[in-house]
């Protein structure tokens, strides 16, 4: 990105038609390098392990367009519908890549010293902090092409800069709306949390129309100080017909510890690449996610645990429900760096199949260089058991809503280690909802 | 435990190291050409199917990558133009222990085979080069009706049944090693159980390569009919040579309505051998498959043991031990295809990572369709010496629909120093005390293994392990 980026900004507000996605360029001065490396890159291949079990034919970016505007009674609806948590210290609403609005709620946050600003802003005001954070770890999962059309298209985001020692107690929130047919947005959210600073931030993933088709490309990246805590949370409920892509990068520092959980609830074809990077001793990070699929969805998670440095932790929880005829991919690996000694890595994976057609894919794994180690793997499939649904049926509980409980409760195990009550009634919600609408 | 007390690794490399004279009368020379295969055909007599068949694999071989995209890149340092194919001491099988030429008895005792083990060895089948050299089936076997013999033999006298199944279970383009040996492969067995016979004895093959840059291309197929059972075992050691000598083996087992089939394998090639072997059964309703396997030697080894279950409630299992020493990569696994109802598997594999050696584990569970009742447990663990041991594991499971279960389990760990003090305070030296652990880490596994197996491992680790400390 370049100043120019502003400029382009208002530049939107008087395009006609936006330009397809696929013959776009890049959206500012500055992002042509990433452009001509989203155009070089072949587009991924089942072959690629990285894509193994992928549907690689439903990956076609031809259709979509580069963001729509948004008029203004849009803007009007989509900000009554950003309906995050009670108390938080902060929020921001983005659609189709534009900033609708920035609430701070506690005015301490910059009495604090803390930086929550567009990314747009923060790159002419903090240019060196910029520089230093932002894409600065590669797409290592298999979508090196999906980043670089992340990076050639980026527009806004969020950037937060927690100041050393400094400790948010409620959480910041970012909604990112897609708004029309077969638009794109490229949500980006960067976090950098110095020395001991505390926060937890919450990133909302919604379409006005929940069966639109469009394109999400999201990028976040946390990074982590020394003895830094940070939370992060990504509610995931695009339309039923888009295709989206996530890269995430948490970068844990010494004694830091990072918590992420991915709810995946929308999206036609959704991919989540997420990298710990534990950099330093004593460093930490808890990698979770939930996932309700159902109708056609493909759900598509890759994770990587790397233990660079000794002493550290990893501890990855991901569970997913499956109906109708769903799939989902779950593929992990953990490593441990030479030398790397004393890690303690765990990665499990758990599906829940609720119908004959839907598909999990489980593919955990571990590469290991280092022998003072703890690590294990594990991956479970398996169905709700009839004498569980007896249990609760004897109990004068319908058959459906029986199944219902159960998968909340298989769900809620991971949601329950984020230890934030708030967020975890939020996401719980968001749960239930998705299961009203779908019956 | 401090990691430099360990460091020096000096494991008794010279078991394999021997070797005689090597007397050919046949030899098709280095390299792989159509001209190759016509010798080949040409020189064993073969009929012309044969010929067409393996025209038709060479052409998939040389079409097809090197798997280099998820496989270890040493793959490549495997120069296939400097690779002889085809080696024939010109014998005949022979039947009985007389015989035998002496220096291949030679052999059997470098190997560290006692005599009375060697008589009670029901049908011994050694491979000398490409042909099987000894073949002596046990009379009470063939009475039973069970043929037992080099597959060279058997597709010539026995077509009928060896064209049904030969190449059926593996095609020849499932992957490019199965093409490589479907063009070229000699020797092997070929093992017909008849309808409910129990072969009582195992039977049982050893293997030898003797000659540098010598290709071994064996081809194994059994059948076993509606409710026989047979228990089948492989051991191979080489010398060791200068230069690479590739091993790729293609083994079809099929095992028909209620049959059982257990397949042993103790591999303990020479160091400089790549070992890429292809093996698959195929177990019909209530049949059930065994692998066992054992990966001590080579320098490369890829082996994924598979079952496919295709009938109703059909079972397969693999057992799996593989240890990698300085320089090693064992790369094993097993692969289950559930293909029916109520069809069950179970993996276990353990890995013993030293000095510089890698293990990895890859591993493929498919549960496809709309099937009910069918079961897989996968544990894998492994366990690492030295800090500069490696240790993978790649599992992948597939798994359709509401009636099924799939559950697996991977763990890495190291002995613990605690566990080697108290065995050191109660007077065993680190070495005993470290071969201990060792022993009791895979100790459920070599159970499965017969008796005489089951020594010779615990041997053969002991020896792996001998000055691993120092």
């Amino acid at each position: 990105m370049s100043t120019a980026l502003l400029e382009t900004e208002e530049m939107t507000e008087t395009t006609v038609a936006p330009a397809p996605l696929l013959s776009a360029g890049p959206s500012a001065p500055g992002q042509e390098a990433a452009w001509s490396t989203f155009t070089s890159t072949p587009m991924p291949v089942r072959t690629d392990e990285r894509w193994r079990f992928a549907n690689v034919k439903d990956l076609d970016l031809g259709t979509y367009t580069q963001p729509l505007p948004i008029d203004e009674a849009a803007r009007e609806e989509l900000l009554g519908r950003s309906r995050g948590m009670a108390g938080t210290a902060g929020r921001m609403v983005f659609a189709n890549d534009q900033l609708l609005a920035r609430e701070q709620f506690s005015d301490s946050l910059s009495q604090l010293g803390v930086v929550w600003l567009p990314l747009e802003q923060a790159m002419l005001e903090f240019p060196e902090l910029f520089q230093q954070y932002f894409m600065r770890e590669e797409a290592i999962l298999g979508g090196q092409k999906f980043a670089a059309l992340h990076a050639s298209q980026v527009r806004t985001g969020t950037f937060l800069h927690v100041p050393r020692g400094v400790e948010i107690d409620l959480p910041i929130e970012a909604f990112h709306w897609l708004h029309g047919r077969n638009g794109s947005c490229f949500p980006h959210t960067l976090i950098i949390a110095e020395e001991r600073a505390k926060v937890t931030f919450v990133d909302y993933y919604e379409s006005a129309d929940s069966e639109a088709p469009g394109l999400a490309c999201a990028v976040n990246d946390l990074w982590l100080g020394a003895g830094a805590q940070v939370t992060y949370v990504t509610a995931q409920n695009w339309s039923r017909e888009a295709l989206t892509f996530q890269i995430n990068a948490t970068i844990v520092g010494r004694d830091a510890h990072a918590k992420a959980l991915f709810a995946q609830l929308g999206g036609r074809h959704v991919r989540c690449e997420s990298v710990s990077h534990l950099r330093a001793p004593g460093g930490r990070s808890d990698m979770l996610a939930v996932t309700v699929a159902d109708r056609a969805q493909e759900i598509d998670a890759r994770t990587f645990q790397i233990h660079e440095a000794p002493h550290t932790a990893s501890d990855l929880l991901y569970k997913n429900s499956l109906d109708d005829t769903a799939r989902t991919i779950f593929s992990g690996l953990i490593r441990v760096d030479p030398g790397a000694h004393q890690t303690d890595a765990y990665q499990k994976v758990r599906n829940l199949l609720l119908s004959d057609e839907a598909e999990a894919n489980s593919a955990p794994g571990l590469e290991i260089e280092a022998n003072d180690v703890r690590c294990t793997h594990g991956a479970t499939s398996g169905q709700i058991e009839e004498e569980e649904l007896f249990y609760l049926m004897s109990r004068g509980i319908s058959k459906k809503a029986a199944q219902k409980l159960i998968v909340h409760g298989f769900l809620q195990e991971a949601i329950d280690r984020l230890g934030q009550p708030a967020i975890e009634e939020k996401l719980a919600e968001l749960v239930r909802a998705k299961f009203a609408i779908h019956g | 435990m401090p990691t430099e007390e360990l460091a020096n690794i000096d494991i008794d490399r010279t078991r394999g190291d021997f070797r005689y004279d090597e007397k050919h009368a046949f030899d098709a020379g280095t390299g792989l050409t159509h001209d190759t295969i016509d010798y080949i055909v040409n020189v064993k007599g073969e009929p012309e199917w044969i010929r067409d068949w393996r025209h038709k694999a060479l052409d998939i071989f040389l079409s097809k990558p090197m798997p280099t995209h998820w496989a270890s890149k040493d793959l490549e340092n495997i120069i296939f133009q400097d690779i002889r194919y085809y080696l024939s001491g010109g014998q005949k099988p022979s039947r009985s222990w007389e015989d035998v030429p002496a220096d291949v008895k030679r052999t059997f005792e470098r190997l560290g085979i006692p005599e009375q083990e060697r008589k009670f060895l029901a049908g011994v089948e050694a491979q000398f080069d490409s042909e099987a050299v000894y073949s002596n089936i046990k009379k009470a076997v063939g009475e039973q009706g069970v043929i037992f013999m080099g597959s060279t033999e058997a597709l010539k006298e026995h077509p009928e049944i060896f064209r049904k199944w030969f190449g059926k279970v593996i095609p020849t383009g499932d992957n490019k090693f199965s093409a490589l040996n479907s063009a070229v492969f000699s020797g092997g067995s070929f093992i017909y159980v008849p309808p409910g016979v129990k072969v009582k004895h195992p039977l049982q093959a050893y293997f030898r390569i003797n000659a540098e840059n010598f290709g071994q291309f064996e081809r194994t197929l059994i059948i076993a009919d509606e409710g026989s059972e047979v228990m089948y075992m492989e051991g191979c050691t080489a010398p060791k040579f200068e230069t690479a000598t590739l091993h790729s083996a293609v083994v079809e087992l099929v095992a028909l309505k209620g049959a059982k089939i257990q397949y042993v394998t103790v591999q303990n090639w020479s160091a400089n051998v790549f070992n890429l072997v292809t093996k698959r059964a195929v177990a019909h309703e209530m049949a059930e498959v065994k692998w066992i396997d054992c990966n001590i030697g080579s320098r490369l080894t890829m082996k994924y043991p598979g079952v496919v279950l295709k009938g109703r409630k059909a079972r397969g299992e693999v057992i799996s031990i593989a240890l990698a020493s300085d320089g090693q990569h064992q790369d094993t696994g097993a692969k289950m295809i559930h293909a029916a109802d109520e069809t069950t598997s179970n993996v276990v594999s353990k890995s013993i990572s030293v000095g510089t050696g890698r293990a990895t584990y890859r591993g493929l569970v498919h549960v496809p369709k709309h099937l009910k009742g069918c079961k897989n447990n996968t544990e894998c663990d492994a366990l690492l010496i030295n800090s500069t041991a490696r240790t993978d594991t790649y599992p992948a499971i597939t798994v359709r629909g509401t009636g099924n279960a799939c559950q697996h389990e991977a763990s890495v760990s190291q002995i613990s120093a605690e566990q080697i003090f108290y065995m050191q305070q109660r007077g065993l030296t680190e070495a005993q005390a470290m071969s201990l652990s060792v022993n009791g880490f895979v100790n459920d596994l070599v159970r499965e293994f017969p008796m005489e197996y089951s020594v010779e491992l615990k041997r053969l680790i002991d020896l792996e392990m001998e000055g691993s400390v120092g």
